[in-house]
């Protein structure tokens, strides 16, 4: 019953046993029910009025933080609940399926964020940083886009100079999420603005945005994700203790790459929940609407869009937690998390699309969500790579011009006794 | 001081009863969803943990009467902090009738020992009698304070409650121990916790047999199921009634209504 199928892994690069698992435990589903009650009890009811007022749920963080959503996959020892990451993926699924802005929040404050520090972090920073995040004391961010490169990291401006137990930051970000609410940045600048190749010259920080000269500030008529929030962040002469440095200097361009495949694992598993949502909204409509005489729920051409839908659904999900079970068994998973976050925002977009066809006239209204699914959908197929760049990574690999070397620091595998013991 | 809360396993909120030629009744959820804590008893089950949060009580076992698969709720209870369950499963128990089950919860509720409160839910979504707690209460020889709506104070072996009854509010006081059946005005159920959920599915639940309590649930029952039959459907028309302006439709309609005797 409480199956799910998790494809063969092959060609495992240490030597791990190929496995086929189609368990979920009690623990991970009940985690993930808890989190869907509560969007479908605090969130939902009022989604579509903070997303006309485009502001967000005055519930989405604090509460979040208090039943330890932003803290779930992170070791109790670091603030956090101690679950697994495949169960980060159930959730954000669930999250999503409410509102995407929910998932959004994982994202940046949990993915980019604090994953980035549990995975690069030195043990003093993951207790002055991940412990009050992963107890939702305070919230995340991830400043990488800049308003002159998004997809082209290594061409970015801001800058940081050494000045002696310090750096001082200048620069500015753009389209950050979470820009006006976040207490910590993980910002990215050049330490060595010539370096060659210039992605050699990135440097992670983290940037507190009450350090004098940081400025932040909302962008307003967005497409989707109305209710949630996305900004910018200026650093002007920001003075930055060299203990905020996140690894080593030159590291940045890594960090932010490894940031990137947590970040996307919680985008693909929330694009699924997005598909289901299209689904189970389709499905409904389908039978409560008539014509001709009959539901169009009766029709083949209504059917056919339905079976798209689970289709979908199915194989979005078969990709995240693949993604979510290496990740769990400490095993690199680059290109996986790639795929399902590719697959899983574009058939997410079709599958709104799908949905308001099946919902005609009504589903072109906001009186029905699909219509928000369908926003919302469309900005997951720009960020975290977009879907372009996500084709040219699929096939570097396949033609073997790419390949992941070791890293300094890897994401640690899920040791439920590391991670549950409450130190 | 010792609190149990009485839970049950239910169908979900909307699952849909439906009853075969043949007498089966079915409760399948038209959207899957699975069995649930009786809606009801989460204000027992979050009055309990609340009675450890602000009036002293040292355990809060919660306790049911059911098939295996009532260690769901007991798990959900345990997630949200309680701090023990009981399941008290038999065959001999299948099919008990309210005064069946009250007897074989008194007799538990006797073996816990020392139990100074027993909540309920003001009923369960599925049979809706709303007598399990009073009928427990006569069998353990406790008062019943029915419909509380707020627990007000618990000193000198004394409680003191808000009850919600038709015409009102009343606060009345009763010796302890007493059984007390919650309406949802006396809380906000929380959710399960994450550390509660795993705490939950690792514990281990007792189960206790009709030989551990020396009771017999069906021999007690005093319903007997002896026909089960689906409703008949209520048969009805939709007629929308046509005319030019809003006060000759309203004419039409009250035609209408004095013609079916309705008026
Ligand atoms: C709602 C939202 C939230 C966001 N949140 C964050 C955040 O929290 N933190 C953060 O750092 N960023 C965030 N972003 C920014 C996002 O990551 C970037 O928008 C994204 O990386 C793309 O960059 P760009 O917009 O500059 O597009 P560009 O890089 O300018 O790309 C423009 C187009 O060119 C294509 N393209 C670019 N290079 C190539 C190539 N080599 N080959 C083929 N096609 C190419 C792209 O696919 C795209 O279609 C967010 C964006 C949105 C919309």
């Amino acid at each position: 019953m409480n199956s799910f199928f998790i494809p063969i892994i092959q060609n495992l690069q240490n030597g791990v046993p190929t496995m086929l698992d189609f368990s979920l435990t009690e623990e991970q589903l009940s985690a993930a029910k808890m989190v869907k009650d509560f969007g479908e009890k605090e969130i939902y009811p009022t989604i579509k009025e903070y997303d006309r007022k485009q502001e967000m749920s005055p519930n989405a963080l604090p509460r979040m933080a208090e039943l330890g959503i932003l803290g779930i996959n992170i070791p109790v020892r670091y603030g956090g609940q101690g679950f697994d990451y495949v169960t980060l993926g159930l959730v954000c699924e669930e999250l999503e399926r409410v509102d995407s802005t929910l998932r959004v929040v994982m994202s940046v404050h949990m993915g980019l964020n604090s994953m980035g520090v549990l995975q690069w972090g030195t043990e003093e920073q993951k207790q002055r940083f991940l412990a009050p995040q992963a107890r939702g004391e305070k919230y995340a961010g991830f400043g990488l886009t800049e308003p002159g490169v998004g997809s082209d990291v290594a061409g970015m401006a801001s800058t940081a100079r050494r000045d002696g137990d310090d750096y001082i930051i200048n620069g500015e970000k753009m389209w950050i999420s979470l820009a006006t609410k976040a207490h910590h940045i993980l910002w990215f600048a050049k330490t060595d603005p010539d370096a060659n190749p210039p992605h050699k010259g990135i440097t992670a920080f983290m940037v507190e945005t009450d350090m004098p000269g940081v400025t932040t500030g909302d962008i307003h008529d967005k497409l989707g994700v109305r209710a949630g929030s996305t900004g910018w962040v200026n650093c002007q002469d920001v003075r930055v203790p060299a203990a905020n440095r996140i690894g080593e200097e030159g590291e940045g361009f890594k960090i932010a790459m490894s940031c990137l495949d947590n970040g996307r694992y919680t985008v693909a598993s929330g694009a699924t929940g997005l598909i289901r949502a299209s689904l189970e909204a389709s499905l409904k409509y389908a039978q409560e609407r008539h014509t001709f005489g009959k539901p169009i729920a009766q029709y083949q051409l209504i059917q056919q869009k339905i079976a798209w839908m689970q289709q979908w659904y199915d194989v979005a999900r078969l990709l995240y937690l693949r993604s979510g079970w290496m990740k769990n068994q400490g095993l690199r998973n680059t290109r996986e998390t790639s795929i399902a976050k590719w697959y899983a925002t574009d058939q997410s977009f079709k599958a709104a699309h799908e949905a308001i066809q099946v919902h005609g006239a009504y589903g072109y209204s906001d009186e029905y969500d699909v219509e928000r699914f369908l926003r919302n959908s469309r900005g997951a197929i720009i960020y975290e790579g977009t879907s372009e760049i996500h084709q040219l990574m699929q096939a570097g690999y396949a033609f073997g011009w790419r390949k992941d070397k070791p890293l300094r620091c890897e994401l640690p595998a899920y040791d439920p006794d590391f991670w549950q013991e409450e130190d | 001081m010792k609190v149990v809360v009485c839970t049950k396993q239910t169908p979900s909120t909307t699952a849909v009863i439906t009853v075969d030629d043949n007498g089966h009744v079915s409760w399948d959820d038209p959207g899957g969803k699975p069995n649930v804590v009786n809606p009801w008893d989460e204000y027992g089950i979050e009055e309990g943990i609340l009675l450890k949060e602000n009036h002293g009580a040292t355990d809060v076992i919660a306790l049911s009467l059911g098939d295996e698969d009532s260690k769901d709720a007991l798990k959900t209870a345990l997630a949200m902090g309680c701090t023990e369950a009981i399941l008290v499963s038999d065959e001999a128990f299948a099919g008990s009738d309210t005064l069946g089950t009250a007897r074989v919860l008194a007799a538990a509720i006797n073996k816990i020992g020392a139990v100074q409160v027993a909540l309920f839910g003001k009923q369960a979504i599925d049979g809706d009698t709303g007598q399990t707690a009073v009928q427990a209460a006569r069998k353990l020889g406790w008062t019943p304070l029915t419909f509380v709506s707020a627990v007000k104070e618990i000193s000198d072996g004394r409680i003191t409650v808000e009850r919600l009854a038709d015409d009102g509010k009343e606060t009345v006081t009763a010796p302890l121990p007493v059984v007390i059946s919650t309406v949802k005005e006396i809380n906000e159920p929380r959710y399960p916790s994450f550390m509660g959920i795993r705490k939950a599915n690792r514990a281990n639940i007792p189960v206790w047999t009709a030989a551990d309590l020396d009771v017999d649930g069906a021999v007690g029952s005093k319903v007997d199921w002896s026909h089960i039959y689906a409703m008949p459907p209520r048969e009805g028309a939709v007629e929308i009634i046509e005319a030019d302006s809003v006060d000759e439709q309203a004419r039409l309609l009250a035609d209408k209504l004095f013609e079916e005797k309705v008026i």
